[in-house]
């Protein structure tokens, strides 16, 4: 149980397209992450998953079964909003039982249920209060506790941690990635935060202007991009890219490192690294430069480990290198990805 | 004043408007004094009224205790008068609350033509309102009522076995209980507009998420409408309820326009009867008296008023 699939879905808003001709399955029990800027169709997406949004066309089959102009309710399926979207007038305790009361669930098992549920995520001693009297923390885990306790086939979530402080949402993304293996849900999670799609996804999936760009796991999304979109998107800071005649040649700049520290058993690739501006940033130093000739493309950025202890400064140049197994190309016109790959 | 304060050196001599206690008392004063001047001596001069002997010829003050309040209870107009302001009152805000809330949810789709629609709805709020009652004491003329001329028309008057009898009209004010329904008919019409932009700004508050949540957690819309839109919009629509439950029970024009208090007094409300006996009368302490009566009803829902403003801040 727990399989969405997506065939050909296109949601148009007046003249906007923003879902375009998406294709797309879940495996069982994944953690399927939709990530890319906002106003991409992530949220879109999940919305007609869920059943809020009808898809323009195009069909959504979940476990099997036709749903794309079905209710939400008949779709089994649980979503946590931004919002979180408790139900302020309800205290802890209600809104859990909401979705079972609305199933006409009796009394008895409404409230085992709901301890269950509350005990799942320690909010057992809350269940008496308002969702105003709840910290952003605790009314996330109430969100959750809504959304588990009629063990959906599908849990949708739509940035449930951004309203967290930086803080929290660390230990946040921990407990939830540990909860999902836990329970085993299928899960399809929206984010534009990269650090957390990263950290979380079983799998990634980029979309830009309502196209999927690329589906894959985190590391061939970052290792392998698709196009050079996948390639600046993801990364912080992104992949280099320098022209190349036709082509364009991407590394990741923690691979941009002093000629002496690369080695590569398939060679290396050295440039003349003409060094413009540094920062330290306590782990890591960023240097930022130009290397080769003048054109448009030749801005280049090298992470630097900040244990690596080589003085460098603004205004010099110095020989910096690539191994070859790190380059990567990409068609200058379509930004596509070329295949072999290295260069 | 500002000017002052920034040219005494460093602040050292703050104007007014930098004694913030000050300040306050001063913005507040016209407040209270309107209050005091407008509210608070028509009440206490009413309350003298109510324990002399005063009336429009003589409008001297001679103490006469509750005799006034006394009479007013043992007279059996004033009892009728009591009831009907009630049932006028809550039957006809009842009515507001269901239409409006209707009308709101209707009002809050994106339809072709929808300005014009809430136009029409706000129109009888902006209307004079005894010129629109004129309006309708035409249309519920004895003689040449259009709605007696509609019922004739498709079948349900005039003829021996239509639905509403086999005379030509209907009498809408010259029938008691029918002339009631009349005039709680217009109250309605009245207060509708109001009520509906305040409903309207009720359920145009509550967040989509909201709603959406629920239809994700299998709310049928039936549901979602009593579990969670009801609920939220109490505090407002309660607002609405107690507001034209204010305008209603201290309001003569409909009544007086229409009926004034007939047939036999049976529309006869506590204002109206205010009216007819302290000023129509002349005897402004009977007048004073009976008015008196409403103030305990009001202060109630003064106070209703003000609870549900604040749930409205505290959700």
């Amino acid at each position: 149980m727990g399989r969405v699939e997506i065939h050909a879905i296109t949601k148009l808003f007046g003249d906007v397209r923003a879902v375009d001709h998406v294709d797309l399955s879940t495996n069982e029990g994944e953690f399927l992450v939709l990530l890319g800027p906002s106003g991409c169709g992530k949220t879109t997406l999940l919305r007609m998953i869920a059943g809020i949004e009808t898809p323009t066309s195009g069909d959504i089959v979940i476990d099997g079964r036709v749903v794309t102009n079905l209710p939400p309710r008949t779709r089994n399926i649980a979503m946590v909003f931004q919002s979180y979207a408790l139900y302020p007038h309800m205290t802890v305790y209600k809104n859990i039982a909401f979705p079972l009361r609305a199933r006409g669930m009796d009394e008895e098992s409404v409230r085992k249920k709901v301890e269950w549920a509350a005990g799942m995520f320690k909010i057992g001693r809350l269940l008496d209060r308002k969702p105003r009297q709840l910290s952003g923390g605790e009314r996330q885990r109430v969100a959750l506790a809504r959304a588990m306790v009629r063990e959906p086939s599908v849990f949708l979530l739509d940035e449930p941690l951004s309203n967290l402080d930086a803080l929290l949402r660390a230990s946040a993304r921990e407990e939830l990635r540990q909860f999902q293996r836990r329970v085993g849900v299928t899960t399809v999670y929206v984010t534009h935060d990269q650090v957390e799609a990263m950290g979380l996804g079983d799998r990634i999936v980029v979309m830009s202007q309502g196209k999927v760009r690329q589906v894959g796991t985190p590391l061939d999304i970052y290792q392998w991009p698709a196009d050079t979109f996948v390639a600046t998107f993801v990364g912080s800071p992104p992949m280099n890219l320098l022209e190349q005649g036709d082509l364009l040649l991407g590394f990741r700049p923690e691979t941009f490192l002093p000629a002496d520290a690369v080695e590569g058993s398939e060679g290396i690739v050295t440039y003349p690294f003409e060094v413009t501006y540094l920062e330290y940033l306590g782990a890591e130093r960023l240097v930022y430069g130009n290397v080769g000739e003048k054109s448009h493309a030749r801005h280049v950025v090298a992470r630097l480990p900040g244990s690596m202890n080589l003085p460098i400064e603004a205004g010099k140049t110095y020989p910096f290198a690539v191994a070859r197994r790190d380059l990567r190309r990409f068609d200058r016109k379509s930004g596509l990805a070329l295949p072999g790959g290295t260069a | 004043m500002s000017g002052n304060a920034a040219s005494a050196s460093a602040g050292e001599y703050g104007g007014i408007a930098d004694r913030e206690g000050a300040l306050a008392k001063l913005l507040i004063a016209p407040a209270v004094v309107y209050i005091a001047a407008m509210i608070g001596a028509p009440l206490v001069l009413a309350i003298l009224y109510s324990l002399s002997n005063a009336t429009t010829g003589d409008p001297g003050l001679r103490l006469v205790g509750l005799r006034n309040y006394r009479e007013a209870l043992s007279d059996p107009v004033f009892r009728l008068a009591l009831r009907n302001t009630f049932v006028f009152t809550i039957v006809s805000q009842t009515i507001v609350v269901v239409l409006s809330r209707i009308l709101a949810t209707a009002l809050l789709k994106n339809f072709r033509g929808k300005w014009l629609v809430r136009f029409l709805i706000l129109l009888p709020w902006t209307a004079p309102i005894s010129l629109g009652t004129i309006g309708w004491l035409w249309m519920y003329d004895s003689i040449f009522s259009p709605i007696d001329w509609v019922f004739r028309y498709v079948g349900l008057l005039g003829t021996k076995n239509a639905l509403f009898g086999f005379q030509t009209n209907m009498y809408w004010l010259g029938i008691p209980g029918l002339s009631m329904a009349s005039v709680i008919m217009v109250q309605a019409w009245r207060i509708l507009p109001l009520a509906t932009v305040i409903q309207l700004a009720g359920l145009s508050s509550i967040p989509k998420d909201l709603l959406e949540a629920a239809e994700v957690d299998g709310a049928t819309p039936w549901r979602r409408t009593l579990m969670i839109t009801i609920p939220l919009t109490l505090p407002i629509t309660s607002i609405a309820f107690l507001f034209g439950v204010v305008f209603t029970f201290t309001d003569l024009v409909v009544v007086y326009v229409l009926t004034r208090g007939g047939p036999v007094h049976t529309t006869q409300v506590l204002s109206s009867w205010t009216f007819f006996k302290g000023i129509e009368a002349g005897d402004l302490a009977q007048g004073a008296a009976i008015s008196l009566f409403m103030f305990p009803v009001l202060a109630v829902v003064a106070i209703f008023i003000l609870r549900m403003a604040r749930r409205t801040e505290v959700v």
